[in-house]
């Protein structure tokens, strides 16, 4: 049951209100109860068809050849849908708001990048018969080899996943293999700590499971338009998605969905929409492409998996005073939402801690698995996982309560967070004494007097350190991962005049690259080394001194030749690619 | 393939229709009678969201041959409310917030229902057993028992 503490936080509370805390009847309560509330296949349709995918049973391979023949003439069967019959067969979710290039088909072109990927669908005017003719498709592939773990994927070598990111990782603003987070020296701080503990942390992949598979039905409907009842947890952005994959105009598609039998993230993807869609168009019937539960199961995209490293530096007295985390998420064969998991991830480290010393190096990497999509806290959850596990195990290294050395270390109002914002409305210490209350966990009287309104911001918990930053200033670029810093920005640089930022080679604003600065090659030639030695750099501009300016960039559109190397700039980025408003 | 002709009562009402041999109840009530209380949710008996009574006793529509249920008397959530009386066991899902996204309350319903129906005092763990063929993946089971003790405690009295 609910409980208001009214010790906490009393000041910052309006006891007045009209739905807090009080239980609220759900609006949909009486359609759940009686049976009638109308999921997306609750819908009858005269003439109603079926459609089934032909899956890929290799997790890698090049399709020599589809022999869809027999299918066609199998009983009831309407229609065969191919990778050619779809309008645009190349695409990315977040492209609607303008973040990553097109990298997913709907159907299989020339090749199969997971086990499960969907090739051919039959539609035909039973589910028994689509089944049947399923079995009757023929494809002729070639196995390549394949690649399923993270950091085996960035290797040289590797087998390439996804020709549109041709390097195993996602591209942030096209050109960065990871999101960055510099706050302070780690470096240094690891040396004067008294421990450094560095771990390793997995966590798997999470099908949602949820009751009620993915689906839709589509229809022909009045005026040259489709109806589409769809299970979508993000309605609009399933009709955006299937406009753009039709080349359809967004008011011939309407869409009805809003009751979904559990989703829990993993009904944003748009997988069915577009080929029921399309299934309506070709036949001019209502066709229903349903996911039986083996293909929720296997072929639903998961959460995704983690890999996470935490390197800590500790004192004795329990402070942490620098944090490392280097992470890899596993996108899978194609994007989806993985981009966004690791801007998340980046934005919640080093966790509810204040930490004088934080850094982080967060990849998307592409594998031969089956592509993740968002659940509940994705990008969040999993660093969680491991920065509390790893605060137990440091807590019992240091021989210190794991309560009280969370106490100790938790963010207060005031302080200075990594990414030059302050914590406001902190918590945890109020959290953590009331847990110890509630299971009679001792804590000393010092942890139960802290509070997250005092002492937040004092000294140096207020200041954004001094941060030495990658070689040329330059974050993200495979030559320069470690590369030692050779720049420093100094204390209290919070953000970089959008006049300042630095201008990197290959930009996509259409400035022409620095003549000499060497330009990271993606393609990776097999059994050549990808990290190539950089060619020789020009010399480094003089050490920035206060107040920090970056030099000026070189005219456009003509740079002089041997223009100076950029500075860079600590860049913390939204989905958006730019920063927060 | 000839279909066969099946006839049986559907929550009090006969019904009659055509099915393939091999046709599952779930899906003659779901695409041949329109009747779209029961739900799929796999399709293997393995997680009950398409649990149905048959001449009052629960079973799984999926894995239930439609030929099968011929002269029988078929129930689903559709046929729980008197017209605009809800049962006692919906309306303590409603009072009890037993229900969220809603896909597994039919057959949580149903397999409620046969409980009551046979044991209407039932126990807290006679209440656990009586779900455990049913998943919830979102609301979680403990307002669901609430639900359905409150609805045993208010039976007699409605009875009465």
């Amino acid at each position: 049951m609910l409980e208001f503490r009214k010790d906490l936080f009393a000041n910052e509370r309006d006891d007045n209100l009209n739905v807090v805390g009080k239980g609220v009847q759900r609006q949909d309560m009486p359609g759940h109860v009686t049976g009638r509330s109308p999921f997306f296949d609750d819908h009858a349709f005269e003439g109603l068809l079926h459609l089934k995918v032909v899956r890929s049973p290799h997790h890698h391979a090049r399709i020599r050849s589809i022999d869809t023949s027999a299918a066609e003439r199998a009983p009831g069967v309407k229609r065969i849908l191919r990778a050619a019959d779809v309008p645009l067969n190349k695409n990315t979710l977040l492209s609607l708001i303008g973040f990553g290039k097109d990298d997913e088909p709907s159907l299989a072109v020339d090749k199969v990048h997971y086990k499960g990927e969907p090739v051919v669908a039959v539609i035909a005017d039973s589910e028994a018969a689509a089944l049947a003719a399923r079995n009757l498709v023929r494809i002729d592939y070639e196995t390549v080899p394949h690649v399923f773990d993270v950091e085996d994927a960035l290797k040289p070598g590797a087998p390439v996943v996804n020709d549109t990111y041709p390097n195993n990782y996602f591209e942030y603003h096209e050109k960065f293999d990871h999101q960055k987070l510099r706050f302070g020296d780690t470096e240094k701080a690891f040396r004067s700590a008294d421990i450094v503990m560095e771990e390793r942390y997995q966590m798997s992949p999470i099908e949602h499971a949820p009751t009620e598979t993915n689906g839709t039905i589509a229809a022909p409907e009045q005026d040259n338009r489709f109806v589409v009842h769809s299970c979508a947890q993000g309605l609009f952005f399933s009709l955006g998605t299937s406009a753009k994959i039709l080349k359809l105009d967004s008011n011939r598609l309407h869409f009805i969905g809003g009751t979904v039998g559990g989703g829990f993230g993993g009904k944003v993807d748009s997988i069915t929409e577009p080929l029921a869609i399309l299934g309506a168009m070709m036949t001019g019937r209502p066709v229903r492409y349903v996911l039986d539960r083996e293909e929720e199961m296997l072929y639903g995209s998961p959460r995704g998996a983690e890999r996470i490293y935490v390197k800590d530096g500790v004192m004795r007295d329990g402070r942490i005073v620098a944090r490392h985390i280097r992470s890899y998420f596993d996108a899978g064969a194609y994007t989806r939402l993985s981009s966004y998991a690791a801007v998340k991830c980046t934005a919640h480290i080093p966790g509810p801690y204040w930490v004088p010393n934080v850094s982080s190096d967060v990849y998307v990497a592409y594998t031969n698995r089956c592509p993740s999509t968002a659940m509940r806290g994705f990008g969040i959850t999993a660093v969680d996982f491991a920065i509390e596990v790893q605060m137990d195990k440091l807590a019992h290294a240091i021989n210190m309560d794991p309560m009280e050395f969370r106490i100790l270390n938790a963010y207060r109002d005031g302080d200075m967070k990594p990414h030059r914002r302050v914590a406001k409305n902190t918590a945890l210490i109020e959290c953590v004494q009331v847990a110890a209350e509630k299971a009679h966990w001792p804590i000393s009287d010092n942890a139960k007097r802290m509070s997250s309104l005092v002492g937040g911001g004092e000294g140096e918990r207020s200041q954004i350190p001094a941060t030495p930053i990658d070689q040329r200033g330059q974050i993200g670029r495979p030559e320069t991962r470690n590369a030692p810093s050779t720049q420093t920005l100094p204390a209290g640089t919070s953000r970089i005049a959008l006049s300042k930022q630095p201008e990197m080679e290959g930009s996509r604003d259409a400035r022409p690259a620095a003549a000499n600065v060497p330009r990271y090659e993606p393609a990776r030639p097999m059994g050549q080394p990808a990290v190539q030695a950089p060619a020789p750099l020009a010399p480094m501009p003089p050490p920035a001194s206060p107040p920090y300016a970056a030099p000026p960039h070189a005219p456009p559109p003509a740079p002089p030749p041997g223009a100076t190397p950029q500075h860079g700039a600590m860049r913390f980025s939204s989905v958006f690619g730019t920063r927060r408003r | 393939m000839a279909k066969s002709p099946v006839q049986f009562r559907l929550n009090g009402s006969d019904r009659a229709t055509f099915v393939d041999p091999g046709d599952n109840l779930l899906v003659t009530l779901r695409r041949g009678l329109n009747e779209f209380g029961p739900k799929y949710g796999c399709g293997q008996g393995a997680c009950g969201v398409c649990t149905v009574l048959i001449d009052g006793e629960p079973h799984l529509s999926c894995l239930t041959l439609a030929v099968a249920c011929e002269g029988r008397h078929v129930e689903t959530v559709s046929g729980m409310a008197d017209g605009p009386n809800l049962h006692p066991l919906q309306n303590a899902f409603m009072d009890n917030f037993a229900a969220q996204c809603g896909f597994c309350t039919p057959g949580m319903l149903m397999a409620a229902r046969a409980l009551l129906e046979r044991n209407p005092n039932p126990t807290r763990e006679e209440v656990i057993e009586g779900i455990a063929g049913n998943i919830c993946r979102c609301t979680g089971y403990e307002p669901i028992i609430t639900a359905i003790l409150a609805a045993a405690g208010n039976r007699g009295q409605r009875q009465a």
